[in-house]
């Protein structure tokens, strides 16, 4: 008896402080994740202080000079700084107009994700904790959600309400609730029929403190994933929209933006006022990307090959 | 003498996985001849599957066969190239098996997979092949098969899927049929009518049969010799009355006892003690003896194979009957 | 059958319903309906009257009756742009978007299938390695740069290929359509091209899973046993099941094609409906904007209905369930 106490407080002592250390371990395993990793982690530290390290504050039309347009990349400009990845139509310095676009496109894509992640893990874990017809309703409007490409659901809500900034941050959360919503109800149903559950409704706790204290902590692994992903996809559609001209407003130009400006010239072959914006852009998703695989394989046993 | 119609001899099938070499079957030797069936018993997991697929050319990657032969109708498959293999398959040799619900294909109806069988080895025409197919259904005792042929199969319960497979067998006239436990998923009616069917049909066509099972009465009431494996290997081998009135291998005497019988009534069911070891963790020596009740230190050492009688084999130092004079 | 049809035809109706009433209250209870439905440079006497033509002093209840009724009869408004029905101006886009669309869909299915048979059949060649690394750029790349170097490469640098506009059009069996005619084709290649990539992708992972793991099913081993050569097993066997979930991914990426022609067609000024919506929430034309709305949510409907149907076609399983059911 003694000794079986003993083993699992072992147990347990062994599984509160293992995990991190595991899973840092296991990331760690993959070199392609850690390098997705650092990668990110510069581009997030140039988007936070773009504006300390750029040449050039590229929306201060003061320093702009009509001369210096469409110089190629290396060039001097008037000012006597030289134009590394070139400048664009207006005379602007490329590298900060991407510094600041990253900024932009990164604050929408992981705030939009941060929302959504919230809105519908709350609509997952309700529809998982009180379950039948609040459970089939709420379901049947996230199957719906998800029949419709996520495109699609950004025009309609950009073609009723306007383009804006919150509205594009708005939309991107209207794509993409349905996925962390079906995410977390799938986890939570699972974790709903466990034993710890059934004992913590027998102590009378609370609807919220059982779902929130109890529930949503198993939950997490998968909505790690998903919103990890889900950061990556948002960019890459405020980038699509902004693109097509109905995202992000002139003022504050994200990459999708730059890249679309420099579109017209791309044909008269002057690549870079397109390219290197691009080239940005898929850095960012890209690492993100790798990062995300990683997790899914460490965080999910059953994936894995 | 005629050759008989599948000889195998010494057939060592390996697989390379990542956990080291299983060896599935590791040393097994029988013969088959025309008209005859023999029966291949032995517990899970002793490799009577492998050995069956080991025949057809059939093993998976990681396995292959390490060493030995394998001669049919006078000719060795072991290394046969693939096309030549191929056209054995279904023609000459056939197999039933072992699970009736996931060996036919869900999506495609039965009438295509049985005149697949036909094309594949036959020029013949679409009416011939499709009359061919009816007519083994009907064999099978299948009622209505014309409509039948139009169904999928999961419009056939187990036992008529398994039927079937056999109709599927006996379609090109093979000289050789594999039967991997064909019979262990019907309930006992069935299983007798098509145990009785088999057997003529085996009888009057001449074709050898390889029944597979780890069910002794079956093979009492079937075959006509009986070839005992254990992990892997061949302990025991020879006529059916022969061996089950007086086995020689402890593991064969094991298997009888734990059979419920008419003769034994009253008597308690003798069970095995311990279970088959892993087959990547074999003792070495005998690999039954850590569950043997007669293993003494002449066990350690690998039992070789004998023949204690006229047409009979085993493998055991300490034989449990007395070696008839 | 015919049961399954019309409940699945219900369902659809359902969700129609509900979609109506999303746009609907979209633009009526969120926007400003008046702004939406008369133009801009109306003045007031002929604000007024449109007012009540749209029945815009009426109730809420009542003005969804008559938007229902002039969806219903194909009256959505007139284009403030182009002065002519919204209705009738995305059917004159809709050819060469449906075009675009099928272009796309062909080609992904062209190059994926075989790419993904290839790599599920010998996952351990390098050529499976290069197509499975290439699948996932294929997943992560933002389409409309995909776009934007397919123009850089093969029509600013190269030169081989336009980058604008349709081409020229003919007719075949009585459509009009860029595959009539040479440089029609050509217009064609890139913006396909471009729309295919991430279904291309998608297809290449789905197929290969699909081969992989119906590679190691029992049937498969049995159709080989049946002396069936590679090629048709591979090609019917195995086919014939991993089409079942490929039909219902093509279905439902049908529909995401569809929206996503909204990119491919600004980028290469192709011009079908995608652009002229774009083109017209830029320039505020709205009733353009929800009478495409409408056209793309019937089109997806009727897409999700057709993929069902196909569904329970390929799989007899679905079909016989559904008609007990
Ligand atoms: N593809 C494979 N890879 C690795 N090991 C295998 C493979 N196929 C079979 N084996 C192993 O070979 C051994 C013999 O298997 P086999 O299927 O022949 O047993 P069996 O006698 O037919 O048993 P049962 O009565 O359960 O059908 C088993 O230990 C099995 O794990
Ligand atoms: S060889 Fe020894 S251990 Fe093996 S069966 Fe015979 S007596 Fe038993
Ligand atoms: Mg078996």
């Amino acid at each position: 008896m003694a000794t079986l106490a003993k083993e699992a407080a072992d147990a347990a002592k062994a599984e509160g402080e293992a995990p991190w250390r595991r899973l840092v371990n296991d990331f760690c395993r993959s070199p392609l994740a850690v390098f997705g990793l650092v990668v990110f982690l510069i581009v997030v530290l140039v988007a936070v202080f773009a504006s300390q390290i750029s040449p050039q504050n590229p929306y201060d039309l003061n320093q702009l000079d009509i001369m210096d347009s469409r110089q190629p990349p290396g060039e001097r400009s008037a000012d006597g700084y030289v134009f590394w990845l070139g400048s664009d139509g207006q005379g602007r310095d490329m590298l900060s107009a991407i510094f600041y676009g990253l900024r932009i496109s990164l604050a929408v894509g992981v705030s939009s994700a941060v929302i959504a992640l919230a809105l519908g893990t709350t609509i997952g874990l309700m529809a998982a904790y009180f379950g039948g017809r609040v459970d089939t309703l709420l379901m049947r409007a996230v199957d719906i959600k998800l029949s419709f490409p996520s495109i699609l659901i950004a025009l309609i809500i950009v073609a009723v309400l306007g383009s804006g900034v919150w509205k594009i941050v708005l939309a991107l959360v209207v794509v993409q609730w349905a996925l962390y919503a079906r995410t977390v109800r799938g986890s939570a149903l699972v974790e709903r029929r466990k034993e710890y559950v059934e004992a913590a409704r027998c102590l009378a706790l609370s609807h919220s403190r059982i779902v929130f204290r109890h529930i949503l902590p198993n939950c997490l692994p998968p909505l790690i994933v998903v919103g990890t992903v889900q950061v990556a996809n948002s960019i890459a559609l405020e980038a699509t929209l902004s693109f097509l001209g109905i995202g992000l407003p002139i003022t504050e130009p994200s990459l999708g933006l730059l890249i679309a400006n420099g579109f017209e010239y791309m044909l008269s072959g002057q690549y870079w006022i397109s390219v290197f914006p691009g080239v940005a852009l898929l850095i960012t998703i890209v690492s993100i990307n790798l990062v995300g695989d990683q997790l899914r394989d460490i965080l999910n046993p059953r994936l894995q090959k | 003498m005629t050759e008989p119609t599948l000889s195998v001899t010494d057939l060592r099938t390996w697989f390379d996985t990542r956990v080291g070499m299983l060896k599935a079957v590791d040393g097994v030797s029988f013969a088959v001849d025309k008209g005859r069936i023999l029966g291949l018993v032995g517990e899970s997991g002793s490799g009577k599957s492998v050995t069956g697929f080991s025949i057809m050319g059939l093993v998976d990657p990681p396995g292959r066969i390490a060493g030995g032969s394998i001669r049919f109708n006078g000719r060795e498959l072991v290394g046969l190239p693939d096309e030549e293999m191929r056209a054995l398959r279904g023609s000459r040799i056939a197999m039933i098996f072992q699970d009736p619900m996931m060996t036919l294909n869900p999506v495609l109806r039965v009438e295509t997979q049985m005149t697949e069988a036909i094309f594949a080895h036959e020029k013949v025409t679409e009416a011939e092949a499709k009359r061919r197919a009816r007519d083994a259904l009907g064999q099978v005792g299948i009622p209505s098969p014309e409509e039948r042929l139009k169904a999928y199969p999961h419009q056939f319960s187990g036992g008529m899927r398994q039927r079937v497979a056999i109709a599927i067998a006996l379609l090109n006239k093979p000289d050789l049929i594999i039967a991997d436990e064909p019979t262990t998923a019907l309930d006992v009616t069935i299983q007798g009518q098509i145990l009785y069917e088999v057997q003529k049909l085996c009888r009057q066509t001449g074709t050898a049969l390889i029944w597979i099972t780890h069910d002794l009465s079956v093979v009492a009431s079937l075959a006509d010799e009986i070839c005992v494996m254990y992990a892997g290997r061949m302990v025991e081998q020879g006529s059916v009355d022969d061996v089950l009135d007086r086995p020689m291998h402890h593991y064969t005497l094991g298997l009888i006892g734990s059979v419920p019988s008419r003769h034994r009534k009253g008597q308690p069911l003798v069970q095995i003690p311990g279970v088959m070891p892993s087959l990547l963790k074999l003792p070495g020596g005998c690999s039954f003896r850590l569950r043997c009740t007669r293993a003494d230190a002449a066990c350690t050492e690998e039992p070789p194979e004998t023949s204690p009688a006229p047409g009979r084999k085993l493998r055991c130092f300490h034989p449990a009957t007395a070696v008839p004079a | 059958m015919t049961v399954f049809i019309l409940r699945r035809l219900m369902q659809s109706f359902v969700v129609l319903f509900i979609m109506s009433l999303l746009v609907f209250v979209g633009v009526y209870a969120i926007g400003d309906p008046v702004e939406i439905f008369i133009s801009p440079e109306a003045d007031q006497i002929e604000r007024e009257r449109a007012i009540a033509a749209l029945g815009l002093d009426k109730p809420l209840w009542a003005q969804y009756v008559y938007f229902l009724q002039g969806a219903l009869s194909g009256d959505l408004g007139r284009s403030f742009r182009f002065s002519i029905p919204a209705l009738e101006l995305i059917m004159q886009r809709l050819p060469a978007t449906l075009e675009l669309t099928v272009a796309a869909m062909i080609l992904s299915l062209a190059i994926g299938l075989p790419a993904g048979i290839y790599a599920g059949f010998r996952p351990e060649s390098r050529l499976s390695k290069v197509i499975m690394a290439g699948s996932i750029f294929g997943f992560s790349l933002p389409s409309f740069w995909v776009g934007l170097m397919l123009i850089l490469v093969f029509a600013v640098e190269l030169g081989w290929l336009p980058s604008t506009g349709r081409g020229e059009v003919g007719t075949i069996l009585g459509v009009t359509t860029s595959f009539a005619t040479v440089s029609g084709i050509q217009h064609l290649i890139l913006p396909a091209l471009n729309l295919s990539f991430f279904n291309m992708a998608l297809i290449t992972r789905l197929t290969r899973a699909g081969v992989r793991e119906n590679m190691l099913m029992d049937y498969v081993k049995y159709a080989r046993a049946k002396g069936l050569g590679m090629r048709r097993v591979m090609f019917v066997h195995v086919f014939k099941n991993i089409l079942i979930p490929i039909v219902t991914v093509v279905g439902i990426q049908m529909g995401q094609v569809l929206a996503f022609a909204v990119v491919t067609e600004q980028i290469f000024a192709w011009p079908g409906m995608g652009k002229l919506i774009i083109d017209s929430i830029s320039n505020l034309d709205r009733p353009v904007i929800v009478a495409y709305l409408l056209v793309v949510v019937i089109m997806f409907i009727v897409i999700n209905l057709v993929v069902d149907v196909l569904y329970s076609v390929l799989d007899p399983r679905v079909r016989l369930q559904d008609m007990k059911g």
